[in-house]
């Protein structure tokens, strides 16, 4: 019975983790149909600046308690500027290019970015156990565990739920899904399609810094540190379906509990049992689980 | 054949035969590359120090201004420029760039290279090009054991010394150990650092039970809550791993709130690179090791050499040396040194294969141990191991050790010949511990 509770919340906390990285990917592409390989670099973006302003705040004295705000001022503050400035500065100009110049010019961006993180953060790793600290441990499942990892569950549950409402309960939501549904008909019909793309790619870019400014308490923010997640991101939103963000959340639960199990009962075949799931779920459905119906056009 | 023509044919020859004759004429610069981690997880932890060592002790040779018996200039005389490369990028990068460097820019020696994966990639690509190539801190036996190498040198012990000291402090220090487990990263390093530990252990501890629930996750992984519940679970004491760089900073900070270094007795073979970084939030406790005697595990040691090195390092990084910085720079110690004995043999500038044969079974004291260059036919290092615990030093506010044990070279390396699989599993015949 220990056994089985620590593998669901193990499994539970790497999937929100899963989540928290991968959703902002699946709702740029879901909207815009940009494969955004850049989306690694806002993360360590995120976790870099989450991790510096921790320090900072540390440093002044202030209470681990206000570390929280640190870490949500961190992930706008990135996600914003970086996302405001790559949608203006590139990506607008690749809409109606082909998919893999799009992934090669993101792709480029990424590399850019992570050489400007060398250039302003340097190569040392840098360290926001703070959060953590303050948080404390809790013994659940017979085992002691961290709080803090566990809060990211809770996290994931709330962006999840407010992306969800947001995108089906209001009018901005509805815009969104016009615009996804046909682009030309949206402008046709008087939407600011420039606008809901800028906003769409910043928010996909605040959840991307999010799961870095997040993550960085728990880790050694260290150069490379995007480079990981891209590719679990991508085998997650690739199961769950490109661009759809419950297919993003079951995606991530999938590979997270599979990854638990791997890890507890055989832990050989941890580093094959994400791809292992990618490749069941594209075997029988090539367009992953829960992908959105497209349009056909006339 | 006319007169002239025949002159001429006396002329080649007579000139030719000079060439071979005398020494190479002297020359004013060696120059080296000394690939190191420049950018990644490995950069902070292990590839600054590393190049900071290597810069350090290049600067007083060139300077004249290493202690005796090393206060000579230069590499037989000639000033060494160095060009400092970066070795993140994975293998392929790594062979690419040591062909360009070795081709296009002509580079006389290659010192340096961390990961084992790059060793183990390079190997056949150093004999193939024939360039003096001195490995510094890559730990895979396999270097010399997959096959003779005549142009590559590594001036440190490998893998296997670190993980026979390892199970040697374990017996020594916790002869109660019944059960253990490792966390290892799944790739050269970390599989071979686990099975040498294992079959170390199966030896010098045969009533000590191996768990069924050993971990290798995926290098640079980052998050390790699985694997840490995992190894809470599991009913082994002890754990062993090898993890290095950003993993093994990452791994104990994740680690030490969940209270798995009170209920398991850790073993970090590489956790030396981390005392100084994490300052008071290393926890005390944890079995220390260093890839040999370098770092904090050698803080004390009084020679001359080392306390150069400690001072001059501190002046200048404003830290104290971690194990790669000690190790980069014996390996441009043990260049040096066979430069200078190649020229005293041959009377001028030595060439590469006078170097090569004078670096063959060097033996000499180095900035913190004797190391001999005994076995792969005089290619591979021989030196001691230590092993220590983690414990704060609140007097002087900064970390330490205690529980130091040294293992002299000949207990925890193969001899000569033998491969480090097939030494353990006979018993480890002719130990000398």
């Amino acid at each position: 019975m220990e056994t089985a509770i620590t593998i669901l919340l193990d499994g539970l906390v790497f999937s929100s983790y899963l989540f928290l990285v991968s959703v902002g990917l699946t709702i740029i592409f879901g909207v815009m149909k940009i494969l955004n390989v850049a989306h690694g670099s806002l993360y360590a973006w995120g976790a870099y600046t989450s991790a510096y302003l921790i320090g900072v705040w540390s440093e002044a004295g202030f209470g681990d308690a206000g570390t929280f705000l640190m870490i949500a001022v961190a992930a706008l503050v990135v996600g914003c500027v970086l996302g405001f400035v790559l949608e203006r500065g590139l990506i607008q100009f690749m809409y109606a290019r082909d998919e893999v110049i799009v992934v090669l010019a993101t792709f480029a961006t990424f590399l850019i970015l992570e050489d400007v993180i060398l250039l302003v953060f340097g190569v040392d790793p840098y360290f926001a156990y703070q959060p953590m600290a303050y948080l404390g441990s809790a013994e659940l499942g017979g085992i002691l565990r961290d709080v803090y990892s566990l809060t990211l569950i809770g996290l994931a549950a709330v962006v999840g739920i407010v992306l969800w409402v947001g995108l089906t309960q209001t009018r901005w939501g509805k815009l969104l899904a016009a615009v996804i549904h046909d682009r030309e008909l949206s402008v046709a019909m008087g939407i600011d399609v420039t606008k809901v793309y800028v906003l769409t790619f910043m928010l996909g870019a605040v959840l991307g810094a999010l799961g870095g400014a997040y993550v960085a308490p728990m880790v050694s923010v260290a150069p490379g540190f995007g480079v990981e997640v891209i590719v679990l991101s991508f085998a997650v939103v690739v199961i769950g379906g490109m661009g759809s963000i419950p297919g993003a959340a079951i995606g991530a639960l999938v590979v997270g509990i599979a990854r638990a199990i791997a890890v507890h009962k055989l832990p050989e075949v941890e580093l094959f049992v994400v791809y292992g799931v990618m490749a069941v779920v594209l075997v029988f459905r090539p367009e992953g689980l829960f992908a959105p119906a497209s349009a056909r056009k006339i | 054949m006319t007169t002239k023509a025949r002159m001429g044919a006396i002329g080649v020859l007579v000139a030719a035969s000079l060439i071979m004759a005398v020494p190479a004429v002297a020359k004013d610069s060696v120059t080296i590359a000394v690939p190191a981690f420049l950018s990644g997880p490995a950069a902070g932890p292990f590839g600054v120090p590393a190049r900071n060592g290597a810069e350090m002790v290049i600067d007083a040779i060139n300077a004249g201004k290493l202690p005796a018996p090393y206060d000579s200039k230069g590499f037989a005389g000639a000033t060494v420029t160095a060009d400092y490369i970066d070795e993140s990028g994975g293998n392929t990068k790594q062979v690419a760039e040591y062909r360009n460097l070795v081709q296009k820019r002509e580079v006389d020696a290659i010192i340096g290279y961390i990961s084992s994966g790059s060793c183990a990639a390079l190997a056949p690509v150093v004999e193939e090009l024939k360039t003096l190539t001195v490995f510094a801190v890559c730990g895979t036996p396999r270097v010399f054991e997959d096959g003779p190498r005549e142009y590559i040198f590594r001036t440190m012990s490998h893998a296997t010394a670190d993980n026979v000291a390892a199970a040697h402090y374990v017996k020594d220090m916790f002869p109660g150990v019944k059960t253990y487990t490792g966390i290892n990263q799944n790739y050269a390093w970390g599989q071979d650092s686990w099975r040498d530990f294992e079959l170390a252990m199966k030896v010098l501890m045969p009533g000590a039970k191996q768990s069924d629930k050993v971990q290798f996750p995926k290098i640079f992984a980052g998050q390790y809550g699985s694997e840490i519940s995992a190894l809470s679970l599991d009913d082994a004491e002890l754990v062993h791993s090898s993890f290095w760089d950003g993993d093994l900073e990452g791994f104990i900070f994740q680690a030490a709130p969940r209270g798995l270094f009170t209920k398991k007795k850790v073993i970090f073979t590489v956790g030396g690179t981390a005392a100084y970084r994490l300052g008071k939030k290393m926890p005390d406790g944890l079995i220390l090791g260093a890839r040999g005697p370098y770092g904090i595990l050698v803080r004390d040691r009084k020679t001359a050499l080392n306390e150069w090195f400690i001072q001059t390092y501190f002046d200048r990084y404003g830290t104290y040396p971690s194990g790669p910085a000690y190790q980069y720079g014996q390996a441009v110690l043990a260049t040096k040194i066979a430069y200078d004995k190649a020229a005293a043999a041959a009377g001028g500038f030595p060439s590469k294969e006078q170097v090569i044969a004078s670096f063959k079974g060097l033996e000499f004291e180095s900035f913190s141990t004797n190391v001999k260059m005994a076995l792969a036919g005089g290619h591979q290092a021989l030196t001691e191991n230590v092993y220590g615990l983690t414990k704060w030093n609140a007097d002087a506010a900064e970390p330490g050790v205690t529980d130091v044990k040294f293992y002299p070279a000949e207990c925890i390396m193969p001899p000569d010949g033998v491969t480090s699989v097939d030494w353990i599993e006979k018993g480890m015949p002719g130990a000398k511990c």
